[in-house]
């Protein structure tokens, strides 16, 4: 009875494509919304923002797990030079659907996906293993 | 997502290469936010300019592969042509005339400006500021806009009634060529109705005021639609500028609703509509004291830069700068720049604020800002502004101590060579 309820050492979400491709790395999870332009350095692929739960913390090759996008119209921009650097997230699992975010996730071409049907700050921690395959709509958890 | 005939034919390459590029980019970025159509828009405000260091090396090869990598997202280069609708450049990184007092390479600023003269053929009005609606770009109520700049997309939303999302540098140079932007968001008007009640407590007066009204709001509805009740202020542009520059930072506010105030909602009912009216937020005097302490990102006093015009100063706010400087002198460890839109800066220069504030020993700035620039005088360590936004973003950016405060204190400090200001 208690190993049933046990959480489940690999899990499957599904959501909605937002940005095609597969990719899998270690996750790394924010539960607050990032900046793009004077939130992040673009070169480095890290988060600068004061008092962010990242500051300091790079994302670059790893599937980023956040709420979305806030602040400056320059997110895409940042999010697109993320790409054309070398430093983007291998991947995006995000919640809340905004302009910055989608325009940011089609231009920085990471595999993206939206509308889990779990809640992805419960089920997945930083350092866990993560599959994205946009284009299935699927997420598998490796509990680390 | 459902095109037009005349959307498809710019897809399948039948208005040329640019335009179909443009519309690919439209239908990658529509079909990702999950809308079902693009809305015609003939109002365009981005970010076209080649001026930063990171764009040099890709404007070596041409200025057209400026435009398709970084305001198309396409792969080829294409040629550019004329814009399809009116279209803007927001604020740049370099100041045409003060780019050595910025620090800026020469290069760079002659890349500004051959950058400039491609932009302008094509039809691009070089408005260079963060606040079009300053400067002749006033959309009227209804309006299906593609604008970029946050602070300008939530004045534009919320005191004029005009209906755009932010935008980013690839939609709005895909907007730009078509006249086509996704119907998603704020341009439903289904969207547009609070979902957050803030019931404002205490007096809120001056700019200042209202900028760390805006800065609690953003941390207290991040990107939702709030409604107010409890405002007593006469309200006016440069209030509602600083507001919503502040709430589009600590948050993502890109539209509110003040009943008796703006366009779009005349009471609490109208501005809820079919929304449930949650239980109110309140901005007392507890709220506003730590929302101003929070905004103090410094411990030093002693003051190397005091940065003023963000958003873009309106004449107004340059003639107020004039008259507090009016025959003092700005302490020489201290730098002061005022940042105004070029168009208003004239309109200063004839009045005689420019010459007071620049006998003073201030620099009056235009085309850019600290933050967008990343330039501030070398060795700073502690600066001081007037703008909840700057004062947001630029200690992260800059990697600076940095003090808010009124304009007033902000001045007095200038001259004094330190931070005079207390949060009261």
């Amino acid at each position: 009875m208690s190993e049933a309820q046990a959480t489940p050492r690999v899990i499957t979400l599904r959501g909605r494509k937002v940005v095609g491709g597969k990719a899998a790395a270690e996750a790394l999870v924010s539960t607050q919304t990032i900046s793009g332009w004077g939130g992040i350095n673009e070169r480095e692929g890290s988060v600068i923002e004061l008092h962010h739960q990242l500051n300091g913390i790079s994302f670059a090759g790893k599937v980023l797990v956040f709420p979305g996008a806030k602040g400056s119209s320059g997110w895409s921009a940042y999010w697109h030079m993320l790409r054309l650097n070398g430093t983007a997230p291998a991947a995006m699992i995000f919640t809340r659907m905004t302009t910055k975010i989608a325009l940011g996730a089609v231009v920085s071409r990471v595999p993206t996906i939206t509308d889990l049907d779990g809640d992805v700050f419960r089920l997945i921690a930083t350092g866990d293993h993560v599959e994205v395959d946009a284009d299935a709509g699927l997420v598998t958890i490796t509990k680390r | 997502m459902r095109l037009t005939d005349h959307e498809q034919a710019m897809l399948d390459g039948g208005h040329g290469e640019a335009a179909a590029r443009a519309m690919d980019l439209l239908v990658r970025y529509g079909e990702a936010l999950g809308a079902e159509r693009l809305v015609e828009t003939r109002n365009v405000a981005g970010a076209f300019n080649a001026s930063t260091p990171s764009v040099r090396e890709i404007a070596e090869d041409s200025l057209d592969r400026v435009f398709s990598e970084l305001n198309l997202d396409s792969d080829d280069v294409v040629e550019i042509p004329h814009v399809a609708v009116p279209t803007c450049q927001l604020i740049t990184g370099i100041d045409n005339d003060n780019f050595a007092t910025q620090g800026v390479d020469p290069a760079l600023a002659d890349l500004q400006l051959r950058s400039e003269q491609y932009l302008g053929k094509r039809g691009i009005n070089l408005m260079c500021t963060c606040t079009p609606y300053q400067v002749g770009n006033v959309p009227v109520m209804g309006e299906h806009c593609a604008w970029m700049e946050s602070s300008a997309v939530i004045y534009a939303n919320s005191v004029l009634g005009a209906r755009t999302n932010v935008e980013g540098k690839e939609s709005t140079g895909a907007a730009a060529l078509t006249g086509r932007i996704p119907y998603w968001g704020l341009h439903c008007p289904e969207n547009r109705f609070a979902r957050h009640l803030i019931r404002v407590e205490t007096e809120v007066d001056d700019m200042a005021e209202w900028g760390v009204l805006g800065y609690f709001t953003g941390f207290a509805v991040e990107e939702e639609i709030p409604a107010f009740e409890g405002l007593a202020d006469q309200l006016s542009l440069v209030k509602l500028k600083h507001f919503g520059a502040a709430a589009a930072s600590s948050g993502g506010v890109e539209l509110y609703h003040m009943p008796g105030i703006t366009p779009e909602a005349a009471s609490l009912d109208a501005a809820f509509g079919p929304n449930a009216r949650p239980e109110p937020v309140v901005y007392g005097a507890a709220e506003r004291r730590r929302t101003w302490e929070r905004l103090q990102n410094a411990s030093d006093r002693k003051l190397d830069f005091v940065m003023l015009g963000c958003p873009h100063n309106s004449i107004e706010q340059m003639a107020l700068i004039a008259e507090l400087l009016d025959g003092k002198r700005i302490h020489a460890d201290t730098q002061l720049w005022v940042h105004t839109p070029r168009a208003i800066r004239q309109v200063a220069d004839r009045s005689g604020y420019s010459a007071i504030i620049e006998a003073a020993g201030g620099v009056v700035m235009s085309d850019t800002c600290p933050s967008i620039s990343r330039k501030v005088p070398a060795g700073t360590r502690v600066i001081a502004t007037d703008s909840a936004k700057q004062a947001h973003y630029l200690p992260a950016i800059a990697k600076v101590q940095g003090w808010f405060g009124s304009v007033e204190q902000c001045v007095t400090s200038a001259v004094a060579g330190e931070w005079l200001g207390v949060v009261q």
